[in-house]
């Protein structure tokens, strides 16, 4: 069945290209076509829900630089298609938006665009939805450190008086790897003060 | 310049008309309400900034994010066994169902083939993650409305179910129990009887419950018509689980897409009619009920042989004794703990039928140990994402019934 209707799809929709995915149909669809796609896919080719879109970044060395995908379900045919979309430009990247056909994007499309910093165009009401809305940077873009990058608070009321800001995470030389050496008050900066129960080198 | 004055006789039928129709405008000046994001309403930190027409509400805002950890970005810098621990953390009132998941997503990408016994333990403990989750919204719900006994019943039946995972993982609450081509061990002697038990006693809780809500007059008037979704926006929004087939679609991934040997099984799907706040709540009753069919199924022709996937060398770290007592072992056990499970190259997308609704995974390896890009797809994120569009024409207090009757988790829902 898989076969004969990706066969009918690809002859149906010429602007589709195949793309190598093992577990289920997959097509490359250009950015300009992406819309009528998504309204065809809905009324005449039985696929009722959108059940997921995100996005993927190949890197700054790589070109074209960003990639958003979408799921889409099938009831009747039980069977899930995949739509990878490459985004034109690497600098200012931009897909059109289905939250005009599938309302469930629209939430999808922010957490993209807060994450990939992926705009897209059409969208009712492109703000984070994660992250909190003056946050500079695109957590899941390649080259964010997974530490974090040292931002100001959210609230400028508190950062003035307590003058804190958000902070990288202390990752002690590398990801998720705990020091065999060193004491709590190093290793654990905001940990409570432990330091009685620290050896202490004695002075001679 | 003339004008004409449009008058209209305005009788009191007509004010209260008025009032409950929203597109006529607003009567008198709206105040803005703020609820959370730490509130005993909002189940979590979600929080909603709400404009209130009189008692109406005109417009609801949800804002996420008090709960995001950047579990995305963490998982692309980990092996993929370390991350099981993380999806304890996505769904954590049925954590089981997220491991179990989140292995399945891996292991498509893989060729190994899981033994039985172990495809069996899975569905049994996704089952009683069902359970424990269904135990655990049903009461909270019951409290939303105003009911607080039944959260009493369900909350007793609940600890009992921790015992058992106590006693299978090692852990009550964050159980990471799943490692990728099978379980971190065994089941204990004895457990599946003690399992058995356990399912002869819920019935009657759950029968306590039911007679204590089902008909109950003022549940009723809590949750009849309110909160609908019809069949057409549950499906536009991506709604899943028993949210959405409250709503009339008959959609279980369990059934349409089995998993895990699921279509050994025999069990019923139930459907809603209208999408109300009590269909919900029917439908989640009687998938506890149903569960525990399951649940006795696979406990009744358990399988021998195998827990885990003996012949996945470079995927699976075998059982500690081996480890101890053989140089091959080790030194497959050295490789699977400092480089991760080695899975080929390729891209998958998996769901599984969570109690909360479709959790999917999608997977971008480029070979080894950890992967290239890791999304979920939380299905409280989506179930939460009609509310916007849902909540506006309701009374103020009728959100508290139509959060409790979605069921959401934000620890999912933020990642």
């Amino acid at each position: 069945m898989d076969q004969e209707f990706a066969k009918g799809l690809l002859e149906r929709y010429a602007f589709l290209s195949s793309r190598d995915s093992a577990d289920c149909l997959s097509y490359f669809c250009p950015t300009d076509n992406l819309v009528e796609l998504a309204s065809v896919l809905r009324d005449r080719e039985g696929f009722e829900m959108l059940v997921d879109l995100t996005a993927l970044d190949w890197g700054q060395e790589n070109s074209p630089r960003f990639t958003t995908l979408y799921h889409f379900y099938s009831l009747a045919l039980k069977t899930y298609l995949r739509i990878a979309c490459d985004c034109p430009s690497n600098e200012e990247p931009e897909v059109p938006s289905l939250a005009a056909v599938y309302p469930a994007a629209d939430w999808h499309e922010r957490e993209v665009f807060d994450m990939f910093g992926i705009t897209f165009a059409g969208h009712p009401n492109l703000k984070r939805i994660l992250m909190w809305d003056e946050y500079p940077y695109h957590p899941l873009r390649k080259e964010f450190p997974l530490a974090g990058i040292e931002t100001t608070l959210p609230a400028p009321d508190v950062a003035e008086v307590t003058e804190a800001s958000v902070e990288p995470a202390p990752m002690m030389g590398g990801p998720f790897v705990s020091p065999a050496e060193g004491n709590v008050s190093e290793s654990e900066p905001r940990a409570k003060d432990e330091s009685w129960t620290e050896e202490v080198e004695k002075t001679l | 310049m003339s004008s004409t004055t449009v008058t209209k006789e305005v009788s009191v039928g007509d004010v209260a008309a008025r009032g409950a129709d929203l597109s006529q405008g607003p009567d008198g000046e709206r105040m803005a309400l703020n609820v959370g994001p730490s509130h005993p309403t909002t189940h979590g930190v979600l929080r909603l900034i709400m404009e209130l027409d009189g008692d109406l509400i005109a417009k609801c805002e949800p804002v996420l994010g008090y709960l995001h950890r950047g579990d995305e970005k963490i998982a692309e810098n980990m092996t993929y066994n370390q991350f099981v621990p993380y999806t304890d953390r996505l769904d954590y009132i049925a954590p089981l169902a997220n491991n179990v998941a989140y292995v399945l997503a891996v292991e498509k990408l893989t060729d190994i083939e899981i033994p039985e016994r172990c495809q069996a333990i899975r569905v049994l403990v996704c089952e009683l993650a069902r359970i424990s989750s269904h135990l655990l919204g049903m009461g909270v719900f019951g409290m939303d409305a105003g009911a607080w006994t039944p959260f009493m019943y369900t909350f007793t039946e609940r600890e009992k179910l921790y015992t058992l995972f106590e006693e299978l993982t090692g852990a009550r609450f964050t159980t990471s129990y799943t490692r990728i081509g099978g379980v971190s061990r065994d089941v204990p002697d004895g457990w599946l009887s003690r399992v058995i038990k356990f399912c002869d006693e819920l019935p009657k809780a759950i029968d306590e419950v039911e007679k204590l809500l089902t008909r109950n007059r003022i549940f009723l008037d809590r949750t009849e018509d309110i909160g609908v979704i019809s069949k057409e926006d549950a499906l536009a929004w991506g709604i899943t689980g028993p949210n959405l087939r409250a709503s009339g679609v008959d959609l279980d991934l369990r059934k349409d897409k089995p998993y895990c040997g699921y279509e050994q099984y025999d069990f019923d799907v139930p459907i809603g009619v209208k999408g109300d706040c009590y269909d919900r709540y029917l439908v989640r009753i009687e998938e506890i009920r149903q569960s525990i069919r399951i649940v006795r199924q696979v406990i009744d022709n358990f399988p021998g042989g195998a827990w885990y996937a003996e012949d996945a060398k470079k995927i699976f770290a075998p059982p500690k004794e081996k480890i101890l007592s053989s140089m091959e072992e080790l030194i497959q056990n050295f490789m699977i703990v400092t480089e991760g499970p080695q899975v080929p190259p390729g891209e998958v997308y998996f769901e599984a039928e969570n109690p909360k609704g479709i959790l999917g995974f999608y997977v971008y390896s480029k070979g080894g140990g950890v992967p290239y890009r890791l999304k979920i797809r939380a299905p409280s994120f989506c179930n939460l994402s009609i509310l916007e569009e849902m909540a506006p024409g309701h009374m103020l207090s009728d959100i508290t019934v139509i959060l409790g009757s979605l069921d959401f988790v934000m620890g999912e829902c933020d990642r």
